[in-house]
């Protein structure tokens, strides 16, 4: 237990690392406030990084793994580092931070629907999204399925912008 | 890595094996058979729809191509590019071609909803791996049966024309369809260790009595079609072509990275 302090200083430096890290498919994010990271965890000097997926099939998977590597190896705290994809628990768009919502915001993408402010049932696809650019909730899903899995597409009737909503899932 | 295969006897891994795979394989080669819609669907929306489910499937199918990798102590890449034609085991539903867009409207509708059921159960696997993967896999083939199930109505209130294509696809493929639920070699193994929450058959019971009315009221009666004990064993000169395609390039330099 004499250790302990000292492991939490060295999580706390990867963890301040890994919201430097930006997710490949739409960098205005960090792969923190995506959510994505599930757990750092020190075993000696060996660190394993827990990375969950958005979506199963994300192309960026592997770039992700090979940029945490990358950049957490830099740092120098650890003797070997392994990036261990895990589906338990399942991403959720849940996940995604309040900074990480307001950044997907900025950058012209609606954040996920959240169910606790909704209301809806488990899943449930909303016909509405809030246009990222006007505000305005008199918007149309056009495509549930967008560019990249985990996007879908919307019209704003308000101000006549198409968007991206990052989806619920 | 290997925190849960040991607990498992040599009968249950095999057992083991031969569900991930079954699943597995269904994902995969229904993914290849959609991503040739790529650039060619109905419209701009289907393309980019079908590519993106698509890809979901192939992922599904990577993932659990990489639990069975775990367990047989291979390599996800070599099991789904490196098997001959005849040592897959999707279900004689995916041995067709994909045909037209009310044939593959009606594909995706019997699989999707095929799928769900036999996902509701593999969140109850005692497989912890699986249960997790399978609980991921639920929230994403979500939107799957939502497009699926548009289209089946799309089509069904249409036109004569569509209508017609889509019951001709459905009877066509319903009896291949009921082999998602065909018997597993070591079922009962599967079910002795919970690994499968509960037998095909009754899982098959609970599909069919989902989609039958559903389906009968736009296709007419449909015959009773039991599940068969090679019904994840027989392949079609289509599927042989798909395989010929989707082996080509792994094929060509066996062993190669990048």
């Amino acid at each position: 237990m004499v250790n302990a302090p000292a492991i939490d200083a060295r999580e706390e430096c990867i963890w301040s690392e890994l919201a430097q890290i930006p997710d490949p498919e739409i960098p205005a994010i960090s792969l923190v406030d995506l959510g994505v990271i599930g757990d750092v965890r020190f075993e000696a000097d060996r660190l394993t990084v827990e990375l969950l997926p958005t979506f199963i099939g994300c192309p960026a998977i592997a770039v992700m793994q090979q940029q945490i590597i990358e950049r957490l190896g830099l740092l120098g705290v650890a003797d070997s580092i392994e990036v261990k994809v895990s589906f338990d628990p399942p991403w959720t768009s849940e996940r995604i931070t309040p900074t990480g919502r307001k950044r997907l915001r900025l950058s012209g993408f609606a954040p996920p629907v959240m169910a606790e402010i909704e209301g809806l049932d488990e899943l449930a696809v909303l016909p509405v999204a809030e246009c990222p650019f006007c505000g305005s909730r008199s918007t149309t899903l056009e495509n549930p399925f967008g560019p990249t899995l985990c996007r879908a597409i919307y019209h704003c009737a308000t101000c006549r912008q198409p968007f991206e909503q990052f989806k619920r899932v | 890595m290997t925190q849960v295969t040991p607990a498992l006897g040599i009968d249950a891994r095999r057992a083991l094996a031969e569900l991930l795979m079954s699943v597995a394989d269904d994902e995969f080669v229904l993914g290849f058979w959609d991503s040739e819609w790529t650039g060619i669907a109905p419209m701009l929306e289907e393309d980019v729809a079908t590519s993106s489910i698509a890809q979901d499937e192939i992922g599904h199918a990577r993932a659990l191509y990489e639990l069975l990798a775990e367990l047989t102590d291979d390599d996800a890449d070599r099991i789904a590019f490196g098997r001959e034609a005849g040592a897959f085991r999707h279900a004689a539903l995916l041995n067709h071609a994909r045909g037209d867009w009310a044939f593959s409207v009606a594909r995706r509708y019997l699989y999707e909803s095929a799928d769900a059921v036999r996902l509701s159960a593999l969140v109850r696997s005692s497989h912890a791996p699986l249960a997790a993967l399978a609980a991921k896999m639920q929230r994403e083939e979500t939107y799957h049966r939502m497009h699926a199930d548009a289209w089946l109505r799309r089509l069904a209130d249409g036109s004569q024309v569509g209508r017609d294509r889509l019951a001709g696809s459905v009877k066509c493929l319903w009896p291949d369809a009921q082999q998602i639920f065909a018997p597993l070699a070591g079922e009962e193994t599967l079910l002795r260790d919970g690994v499968l929450p509960e037998p095909m058959l009754a899982l098959h019971a609970r599909w069919q009595s989902e989609v039958t009315p559903v389906l009968e009221s736009i296709v007419g009666e449909l015959p009773a079609a039991p599940p068969t004990g090679d019904g994840r064993r027989r392949r079609t000169d289509d599927f042989m072509w798909l395989h010929t395609e989707f082996t080509a390039v792994a094929g060509s330099e066996v062993g190669a990275t990048w």
